[in-house]
């Protein structure tokens, strides 16, 4: 792997760079540390950032600029007429990809000399029958130009990658080489460091921007294109949800709304189930429970929020579906067909959501003044009426908030509904019918056997965009609600 | 309120005997304060239902049903064996027929049928050849085999088929159980600890008896490897800015906006980001752990981001004042003194954030980390990031979406040893807690 070695060699420029540093600087105090502006530490540390960021950056940038600029010059030099007819660039390129791939591991495994596989002139036929001895093509037969373009895009590749080896060490050894020139006794080394590390702070910090530039651009790219596949009328009002799987395009029905339909019925029940009990243990534990039984209830609740979403989705599938299916099925009471079912999804979900809501409201209860109470019991109030009428009400607007977060919760959750709603969509009142929601379609159509550019497998993002438009939504008019409650006691 | 106790027909009655209305209200009382303890209870019992069905169905997945039959095959039989075009078929053909000599040298009154000991076992034919093509000395001496029943014979040691419920099928008859009772008397069927599930790697569709979560615990361990490694520096230096030198601008609530909606975006737009951006934009491998743990990372940077913060804002000034009076620059300040101080309440935020991430699984589906890829092991230490290879949330869902019901145990097993680990985190983040908690 020869970007660990790189890695590994700018990181033993750099260490070198430490000690120099600090030896340089010390001779050039004659020994004597007070003769120093900074610590002898400093200007080791110097040398080495100097020899070790320029180089990262350059190296980071590379790694995701080459595979884009390869792509792109490979790309045009593919002739119009190497593309099939009902295919696109793309796929031509993904085939081209996986060719290149398959060249370097048959050189790898040392089945096709390197010779061979630069070879422009190769005989294509000969070269397929040799991939697929190596057990490397999947694909019936390369054609001349994929061939030829899957070599001219390893040999760039493998180019690139040793220019990119050079240019990384170059720039380390100029940053080691430069910042050991400076360093004297007079070289003000701990400002120049303070400031380095201080920007390599903003840069850390920064990454949660990038993060959310990131979601939001490969949401928006993807579903343009989308909807330049597909109307984006017919996504946001068609009443079915029917993707076609055999070919390319076409006889799809990709309409949202009976998904958002699952979503939100699905939601609706885990929130009757989650609400009153989270709501009323947090009653409980904020107003009535002894010290005790606080310590010991609050952590076991808290732990069904710390148990991973594929636990409840494999009990929604084979402990409470069976258990409902047993209870309303044919042999019950008749209305549900199989295990998998609204109700199974969202029982299981109000379960999850249950320390949400208990742990929210519970903090909110808190921070109601005792002085609100006091007065109520003063004027004769019991216990519960004083809760009733003068500490939800005052604490409303923060349960308000907390449910709304549970919500939030509830339509982003993906696994309980990939293993216990089911997968056919429905627009049904039936809470025992199967039916799916904007998530557990995600998955299904992004790890099918769709084609990447079909429209079957772009609608996901287009699924993804509104999911995060609704769950962003929610989640600000959350904090809002909750933040404006806060601010009347503080 | 002033017209309020103007009921008609209420009378004043003595203050030690309670009137209607003040048993009503004491009813009320009394009734509400139920559903409180009614609500805790309801939620203490859905974990207890839920760490039962978790334990009751897991544990058969740690064991499972073997033949224990001692044999000798001499080298004629081996060569024989492996000049057919069906090798492992072969080796089975051969253990059958080793077998039921056996069995009639024993006298075992049941009715001993070739096919019918063929349904009972399971993929034993390769783990005989390879045994012998690894082990070529043991050719001609008489060696021990534990060899594993086929996933219906565990399902009936389990409960999970019984006589009741068995439909004969080609995968086993009503009659075959009297042979299973019989082998099981003469002490050649019995169980064992299932070593392979623990070590061993995903399984064909047709073999889950074969099916272990060894390789994915792999994934899963070089994918933590990632988080921690990115995560922990990343979410520690974006902490320390913001909470130490950001000044109140409009870039800070940017960066604090972002930070608190990162944190409540549904993990799967996480998986979206990682499918479009480093799989479709970088061409990164796909199905590798690194790219698992670079979506991951994104993931749990918020959650680290909040509990650091936190800490960081538990140490009290006079800690930095003193520092900055001897004369410390305020980096120092931060580095030498505030960020020990609060290190053990970071890394139990790290140990927290760790096992949210490590009990994930949507965002890995979308990259393909899905349970079938995670065949074997990965090849040393740079393989064990790029190799394509699951995680264990990844292998468990894989395993609950199979047709084949024994799979179910499977995965129930698997719930169990990612819960182990899980607990281990957190047992020893409190533990950390306990052990370096100060209160200023």
């Amino acid at each position: 792997m020869p970007l660990f070695w790189l890695i590994m060699v700018v990181l033993g420029i750099a260490a070198i760079g430490f000690v120099l540093g600090r030896q340089r600087a010390f001779a050039s105090a004659g020994g004597e540390i007070r003769d120093l502006h900074s610590l002898p530490s400093y200007y080791g540390w110097n040398v080495a950032l100097k020899a070790l960021v320029p180089a990262a950056l350059l190296l980071i940038v590379w790694l995701i600029a080459q595979p884009l600029y390869v792509s792109s010059t490979v790309s045009a030099t593919l002739p119009e007429s190497a593309i099939p007819e009902g295919s696109t660039r793309g796929l031509v390129m993904a085939e081209v990809r996986r060719t290149s791939e398959g060249l370097e591991n048959a050189v790898a495994e040392g089945l096709m000399d390197e010779g061979l596989a630069r070879n422009a002139r190769a005989d294509f036929t000969d070269m397929t029958q040799r991939l697929k001895d190596a057990g490397q093509i999947v694909t019936a037969q390369i054609t001349q130009p994929v061939l030829r373009a899957a070599q001219s895009f390893r040999v760039m590749n493998s180019t690139g990658y040793l220019y990119m080896a050079i240019a990384v060490i170059v720039v380390a050894t100029i940053g080691f080489l430069f910042a050991l020139r400076e360093t004297h006794a007079e070289f003000r080394a701990r400002n120049v460091v303070e400031n380095g590390v201080r920007a390599l702070l903003i840069g850390a910090a920064s990454i949660a921007i990038l993060t959310t530039i990131g979601i939001v651009l490969s949401l928006v790219f993807n579903t343009y294109e989308f909807f330049t596949l597909y109307p984006a009328s017919e996504f946001f009002t068609s009443l079915t949800w029917a993707p076609s799987f055999s070919g390319r395009g076409g006889g799809s029905d990709l309409g949202i709304i009976p998904l958002l339909w699952g979503t939100l019925y699905i939601s609706i029940v885990a929130l009757a189930v989650a609400v009153p009990i989270g709501l009323f243990a947090a009653i409980y534990l904020s107003e009535y429970a002894s010290n005790r039984v606080r310590a010991f209830a609050k952590p076991m609740l808290e732990v069904l929020a710390g148990i991973p979403t594929i636990v409840y989705g494999l009990f929604a599938l084979l402990t409470v579906g069976p258990l409902l299916v047993s209870v309303f099925g044919d042999n019950g009471l008749g209305w549900m067909q199989s295990g998998t079912a609204v109700m199974t999804a969202g029982l299981v979900m109000g379960i999850m959501l249950i320390p949400f809501v208990s742990s929210l409201s519970d903090d909110i209860i808190n921070s109601v003044p005792q002085a609100m109470r006091d007065g109520s019991y003063g004027l004769g109030a019991t216990k519960s009426e004083t809760i009733k009428q003068v500490v939800l009400p005052a604490a409303l607007p923060g349960i308000v908030g907390a449910i709304l977060l549970a919500a939030s919760r509830a339509i982003g959750e993906t696994m309980i509904v990939v293993l216990g709603a089911g997968a056919a969509a429905k627009l049904s009142l039936n809470p025992f019918e199967a039916m799916t929601t904007v998530t557990a379609k995600i998955v299904s159509q992004l790890t099918g056997d769709a084609d990447f550019a079909s429209p079957e497998a772009l609608v996901a993002f287009a699924l993804g965009m509104s999911l995060f438009v609704i769950t962003l939504g929610l989640n600000v008019f959350a904090l809002y609600i909750v933040r404006k409650y806060r601010e009347q006691y503080e | 309120m002033t017209d309020m106790p103007m009921e008609p027909g209420r009378v004043k009655t003595s203050l030690t005997a309670a009137d209607a209305r003040t048993k009503r209200r004491n009813a009320a009382e009394t009734r509400f304060k139920g559903y409180g303890i009614a609500a805790i209870l309801v939620g203490i019992t859905f974990l207890v239902v839920l760490a039962v069905s978790i334990i009751r169905s897991g544990v058969p997945a740690f064991t499972h049903t073997v033949m224990d039959v001692e044999f000798v095959v001499t080298q004629e039989e081996f060569d024989a064996a492996e000049s057919e075009l069906f090798k492992t078929q072969a080796y089975l053909q051969l253990f059958i027929g080793k077998l039921s000599t056996q069995l009639e040298e024993k006298g075992l009154e049941v009715e001993i049928d070739d096919a019918a000991i063929e349904r009972l076992l399971g993929k034993v034919g390769s783990d005989i050849r390879d045994f012998y093509r690894e082990n070529p000395d043991a050719l001609g001496k008489p060696t021990r085999f534990e060899l594993s029943a086929s996933s219906r014979v565990d399902g009936y040691f389990n409960g999970r088929v019984t006589r009741e419920t068995l439909v004969d099928s080609r995968f086993l008859e009503l009659s075959d159980l009297e042979l299973v009772d019989a082998l099981f008397e003469a002490g050649i069927i019995k169980g064992a600890f299932n070593w392979n599930f623990i070590t061993g790697a995903d399984s064909g569709v047709d073999n889950p008896g074969g099916a272990g979560i060894g390789a994915s615990v792999v994934g899963s361990f070089f994918m933590m490897l990632v988080v921690l490694c990115l995560s922990l520096p990343i979410g520690v230096a974006a902490s320390i800015y913001l909470e130490e030198f950001a000044p109140k601008n409009r870039f800070t609530d940017l960066i604090e906006v972002n930070i608190s909606n990162l944190a409540a975006v549904p993990s799967i737009v996480f998986g979206i980001l990682g499918l479009a951006v480093f799989i479709q934009f970088m061409h990164l491998p796909q199905s590798a752990p690194l790219v698992g743990g670079l979506v991951l990372t994104l993931m749990t940077l918020p959650t680290i981001i909040i509990s650091t913060r936190a800490s960081l804002r538990a140490v009290p000034p006079s800690i930095r004042d003193a520092a900055l009076g001897v004369g410390a620059s305020k980096m120092q300040a931060v580095f030498h003194h505030v960020l020990p101080l609060a290190m053990p309440g970071i890394l139990t935020g790290t140990i927290i954030g760790l096992a949210q991430a490590l009990g994930e699984t949507a965002p890995l589906l979308l990259i393909g980390m899905v349970g079938f890829v995670a065949r074997g092991y990965p090849e040393g230490i740079v393989g064990g990031f790029t190799d394509p290879n699951s995680a264990m949330p990844a292998q468990i869902y894989t395993w609950a979406s199979r047709a084949d019901v024994a799979f179910y145990d499977k995965a129930w097993g698997g719930i169990i040893i990612l819960l182990v680990f899980l607990l281990s985190m957190n047992i020893l983040a409190i533990i950390l807690r306990r052990r370096f908690e100060r209160r200023w």
